[in-house]
Formats: structure tokens, C-alpha cells, sequence
């Protein structure tokens, strides 16, 4: 944008919006405004905005990946400004690709819409996560407890969850049957 | 008269005509049968209902529906595995599966422990598998600290791996065998692991539980004479591998028991996330030695077995089919085995070698630190995925740029294919359900973690 003189009058700066090089993950990345990608170790990582989870589920699910591996979650207390990280796992068979796709989740309301309607086999992935973070999966057919007991409280892969020293819980309301 | 009650009142026990002792109550919550005996009340205690989320159908008549709660300690659910199954007459209607009862905070543990540490962690998970375990979780590492291990580590690496899944299948085939009453081939496939566990035994020093492939390559160099013994496996392995053929294959008992039985779909397998020889038997080429290589597997010849019917029959053929490939490798990798170090040449990674020990300060100094404070991995996060003989076993793992993992989370591919008892078992007759339990191979370490 120079003039006859050469004098820039004007740098236009375009928003620069990396893409990966694969035609599959550009097409469905580009599809989202607000869907930022990165390579982390080599590997394709989505950050979606939690409100998005389950649209970019979808969308990811159109485009050839047909396997949620797995769902967890990583928590950041009082290290990031929203608390809870959700992390899944996809595959695609077909392309030979894997992408993972990390959404956030704050303190006092962790809900993330839940993927179970998209891919049936997360079921047991989200009653882990919440399970062990508290993560509620909206929509999730049957969120209860998987791994620790029924009446058992809090979340233990919280940071927040001292090890040690945890007084055994038994079950309180023992029935003989 | 008086003096014979006294005596018995001292021995504290009871006696029909004297007074009653008081029990104290213990903490296992009132052991009596309450005086509450309405309609709601006598349900909850003859097992009618069910403590859960389970729905009843409105159209059967109740005296025919039947909840059947089977395990969690019963010889055929491999471990502690719970179901809560609907009968209606001898046949299935829904299967919930139940887990938790052997879950040991391992993911919570591993935050504890230096990544070096982690290895003996990892490896109590999936007790069958214990290698692709520690496989997983040194690739992980290894992926954030950015090393690569010199060939030799690599070779060791998928030698004991590949050995590790026939032991692994030689179970299943074991126990599978025992559940449908093929007695014999549970003390064969024990029998023909036994060579395998001791060659483990030998070259790492432990049976299960090794903790020898770690960060930045393998424990130790294989032991001396190391390439006789599997030698010996290959040579032995085979033909017992055609005696349970010989034992099975023509066995109409066998053959009425599994053919047909336990089915699960390609849709099914792939909506579910089922890996492993379970998605084979369904007709699904995939297997992550082919498709994401990892350890240098690519290098060697090998087969991906697969079927089409994706029932308890084919399951066990994939299994055995895939000992015969593992074999392949394991041939492979001992005639090409290169020279050289078997662990990586970083000295943030890797203890000095014990002679340096004697001779230098630095080098002891160096040795203490790295074995109490561990080595610093720099932060960032990773998933590192390895075909278990389950299934695709993962290792996601976040560093904080700390000497202990910030997070680590194995996806169990155990875990993942319990999702497909209830499917397999829908409309099923009871006495299937041993079979298909067997046929998923649940290791109940790997699901509950």
C-alpha cells in the first residue's frame, strides 16, 4: 500500500488465525470463529469456548471423527482464572487423526454440556470426571457416582482434596437385604 | 440349680431358658430384621428393587421380571466386577454394569510421585499388561521432555511388549476356557505363561509389576543369554498354540457355546469407543501398531487379524491369531536387535552408570538428586496412546514444569469396553453371560484405577 513515492500511507494488518495444514481439521476449525487451534508436542489441540462444546462436537463428529477415546478434566486451582479444564480425546478412523479439544469450566458452576448424545461410549468417561472434579455434564443420561461410593463427599482428583489423613467413610445407610 | 446358672453367665454365652445378652450394636449398621414389615419395606429386603436408576417396563407381569445381582465376588466376573442383571426367565433384558470396588485413587497417587516414580504406579493398573502400561506412560513423558530413546531401548521396548500380549492372551484364552467349562485350557494357557513370566522374571527381576521400561529407555540391558530363552519361547509357544486348537476347534461344545454369542456390531463397537481385539472381531481394521506407530514397531513385518461375525468366537480367534503375529515380532526384533545404549544419553534424564558412582562426587551427587527429587519436565500437556492387548491404552499426562505430573490420566481401555456387556448381553440367555465377560477381557485393576 505505497504511493508513487514510496511512503507507506496505511499497514493493514490482517488478524492472523492459524490454521493447521490438514484439510479435514482446517475445514471444521474454520467453520468456528471463536475456536483457537495449537500444536502442543506436535499434536492438534482445540480450545472451545464451553459454550460451543457440544456444537464442535458435532461439527468434529460430521467431519470424520467417529471416536470419543475420553473425557476428563484437569483442575487449575488458583492457578488460571477458570478453574476446571475438560479435556476429550477424539479419533478419526478414516483420516487417521487424532484432536483434542479442551474446553473451560469456572469455580462455583463447572457445567459442560455433556457429549453422550453424540458419542454414546463417553457415558462412563463423564461419570468419572464427575465422579472426580464435579463437573456436571448437561444432558448426561445418568450422571451418578462411578468409581467411589454413592454417599461419599467431595471430589477426590480435586486439588483441593487433601490425600492422607481422610477419615474412612463407610456406608451409613447399610441395609440388610 | 443357682450355681450352674451362675457359671454359665460367666462363660457369656447363651443359653435356652436363660436371660438374653445384650449385643452392642456394631458399624455395620443394625444387624437385625426390623419390626417395619409393610408391602414397601419387604421389597426393599427381599431384593426386589434395586437401589438405582433402574426404570421397570410397565408390560411385563413383575413375577417373570427378575433383578439378579451378580459378583462382586464371583469366580467368573475376573475380579470385582459387579452386574446387575433383569431376567425375565432365562433371558436378559438390561445389564448394569457396577465398578468402583477396586479402585485405588491411582490417578491421585500419581501426582505424588516423580515422573520417574510414576512407573511403578502405572504398572499396577492393568496387572496383565503391566509394560504397555509403563509404555504409555514413558512415552508421555518422553514426549514432554522432547528425548528420543536410542534403538536399542526401542527394541527392548516392543520385545517385552509383544512377549507381554501373548502372556496377556494366554490368560484370556485361559480363563475364557474355564468359564464355559474347558477346564483343560485354563491350566494350559497358566502353563505356557509361566515360560514367558519367567523370561520377564529374569531380564527385569519381577514376575508382574516391573517397572522397567521407564523414562528415557529401559532398567537395564537384557540378561545374558537372553536371546535362548525366547528362542525357546518361539519354539514352544506354536505348538502349544496348535494344541488348543486341536483342543477347541472341532469341540462342539466349545464351538455351540461361542459361535453367535455376545455380538457386538461394527456401528456398535465404533459408537462406543470399543478398542482392541473386541473392534477386530467386529470387522474394523485398527489397530494403533499400524495406524499411530509407536517405539519403532513400523519397522517389523507383522498381520492385523481380523473377522466379521464379533462374537465370543471371534474374539477368542483374534487373541490367538494375535499371539501368532506377536511371535512374528518378537522374532524380529531378536534377530535384529542393534547395539548400543539402552537408555538415553541426557544426563537430566539418566542416573550416572554405577562405576562413575565410585569415582566421582559429582556423579553420586548427581544420582541423589535424581532419585529424590526426580527431574523436571517442562510444562505442557500430552496424550500418548498404545495398543494394549485390551485395547487403546492411554496416558494423558499435564506437567506444570514441576518434578511430579500436575495430572495424570490413563484411559483404560478396559473401562471404555465395559460400556459393551450390556449391548452384547441384551436378549441374551443367562448362561451366555460368563462367555461374553470373558470375551471382553476385563482386567478390573485397568477399570477401576
Amino acid at each position: 500500500m505505497s504511493d508513487e513515492n514510496g511512503v507507506v500511507d496505511e499497514i493493514v494488518v490482517e488478524p492472523v488465525v492459524p490454521l493447521p495444514e490438514n484439510e479435514v481439521l482446517s475445514g471444521l476449525i474454520g467453520k468456528f470463529d471463536n475456536v483457537t487451534w495449537e500444536l502442543s508436542r506436535g499434536q492438534d489441540v482445540v480450545r472451545v469456548p464451553n459454550a460451543h462444546w457440544s456444537d464442535f462436537a458435532s461439527a468434529a463428529k460430521a467431519s470424520g471423527f467417529e471416536v470419543c477415546v475420553d473425557i476428563t478434566a484437569v483442575d487449575w486451582l488458583r492457578q488460571r482464572p477458570e478453574r476446571f479444564e475438560v479435556v476429550a480425546n477424539l479419533l478419526s478412523m478414516q483420516h487417521r487423526l487424532r484432536l483434542r479439544m479442551i474446553t473451560t469450566a469456572p469455580r462455583d458452576d463447572p457445567t459442560v454440556a455433556s457429549l453422550v448424545p453424540i458419542w454414546p461410549g463417553v457415558n462412563f468417561a463423564e461419570r468419572e470426571a464427575y465422579d472426580m472434579f464435579g463437573i456436571i455434564f448437561e444432558g448426561h443420561p445418568d450422571l451418578t457416582r462411578i468409581l467411589m461410593p454413592d454417599e461419599w463427599e467431595g471430589h477426590p482428583l480435586r486439588k483441593d482434596f487433601g490425600v492422607g489423613s481422610v477419615p474412612v467413610q463407610f456406608k451409613e445407610n447399610h441395609q440388610v437385604s | 440349680m443357682s450355681d450352674d446358672t451362675k457359671s454359665l453367665e460367666t462363660l457369656d454365652v447363651w443359653v435356652a431358658g436363660t436371660e438374653e445378652p445384650q449385643f452392642s450394636p456394631t458399624d455395620e449398621g443394625a444387624q437385625e430384621i426390623g419390626e417395619d414389615e409393610s408391602e414397601a419395606r419387604l421389597d426393599e429386603q427381599f431384593g426386589r428393587v434395586v437401589d438405582d436408576d433402574y426404570v421397570f417396563d410397565d408390560g411385563t407381569d413383575d413375577d417373570q421380571r427378575m433383578i439378579l445381582n451378580m459378583g462382586p465376588q464371583h469366580p467368573s466376573t475376573h475380579g470385582v466386577l459387579r452386574l446387575q442383571i433383569e431376567l425375565e426367565g432365562e433371558i436378559i433384558r438390561r445389564t448394569k454394569p457396577i465398578i468402583g470396588y477396586l479402585h485405588t485413587g491411582m490417578e491421585k497417587t500419581a501426582e505424588q510421585l516423580t515422573f520417574s516414580q510414576g512407573g511403578t504406579n502405572v504398572t499396577r493398573m492393568d496387572y496383565l499388561a503391566p509394560f504397555h502400561n509403563e509404555l504409555a506412560h514413558a512415552l508421555a513423558v518422553e514426549r514432554l521432555l522432547e528425548i528420543e530413546v536410542p534403538p536399542r531401548a526401542a527394541a527392548i521396548r516392543i520385545l517385552l511388549t509383544e512377549l507381554n500380549r501373548c502372556s496377556s492372551h494366554l490368560v484370556a484364552l485361559a480363563t475364557n476356557g474355564m468359564d464355559i467349562g474347558a477346564i483343560s485350557m485354563m491350566i494350559y494357557g497358566f502353563r505356557e505363561r509361566e515360560q514367558i513370566l519367567a523370561f520377564f522374571e529374569k531380564t527385569t527381576g519381577l514376575r508382574m509389576n516391573h517397572n522397567f521400561i521407564r523414562p528415557g529407555g529401559v532398567a537395564a540391558d537384557l540378561a545374558p543369554g537372553w536371546k535362548d530363552d525366547v528362542a525357546d519361547i518361539l519354539e514352544e509357544l506354536p505348538k502349544r498354540l496348535k494344541q488348543y486348537d486341536d483342543l477347541l476347534e472341532h469341540n462342539p461344545i466349545w464351538l455351540s457355546r461361542t459361535q453367535g454369542v455376545g455380538v457386538i456390531s461394527a456401528e456398535e463397537a465404533v459408537a462406543y469407543g470399543i478398542t482392541g481385539p473386541p473392534l477386530r472381531a467386529a470387522g474394523i481394521d485398527w489397530d494403533l501398531r499400524k495406524t499411530f506407530p509407536y517405539s519403532g514397531i513400523e519397522q517389523y513385518e507383522f498381520d492385523v487379524p481380523v473377522r466379521e461375525n464379533g462374537d465370543v468366537y471371534d474374539r477368542y480367534r483374534i487373541r490367538v491369531d494375535e499371539i501368532h503375529q506377536s511371535l512374528r515380532i518378537v522374532e524380529q526384533v531378536m534377530d535384529s536387535m542393534p547395539k548400543g545404549d539402552y537408555r538415553v544419553d541426557d544426563r537430566k534424564v539418566t542416573p550416572p552408570p554405577r562405576a562413575r558412582i565410585d569415582e566421582s562426587m559429582e556423579a553420586l551427587i548427581h544420582h541423589f538428586k535424581l532419585f529424590t527429587e526426580g527431574f523436571k519436565v517442562p510444562a505442557g500437556e500430552t496424550y500418548v496412546a498404545v495398543e494394549s492387548p485390551r485395547g487403546e491404552l492411554g496416558c494423558y499426562l499435564v506437567s506444570d514444569g514441576q518434578a511430579r505430573p500436575y495430572r495424570m490420566h490413563t484411559r483404560a481401555p478396559s473401562f471404555a469396553n465395559l460400556q459393551a456387556l450390556p449391548i452384547a448381553m441384551a436378549d441374551s440367555l443367562m448362561a451366555d453371560t460368563v462367555a461374553t465377560i470373558a470375551s471382553m477381557d476385563p482386567v478390573m485393576g485397568d477399570v477401576d484405577r
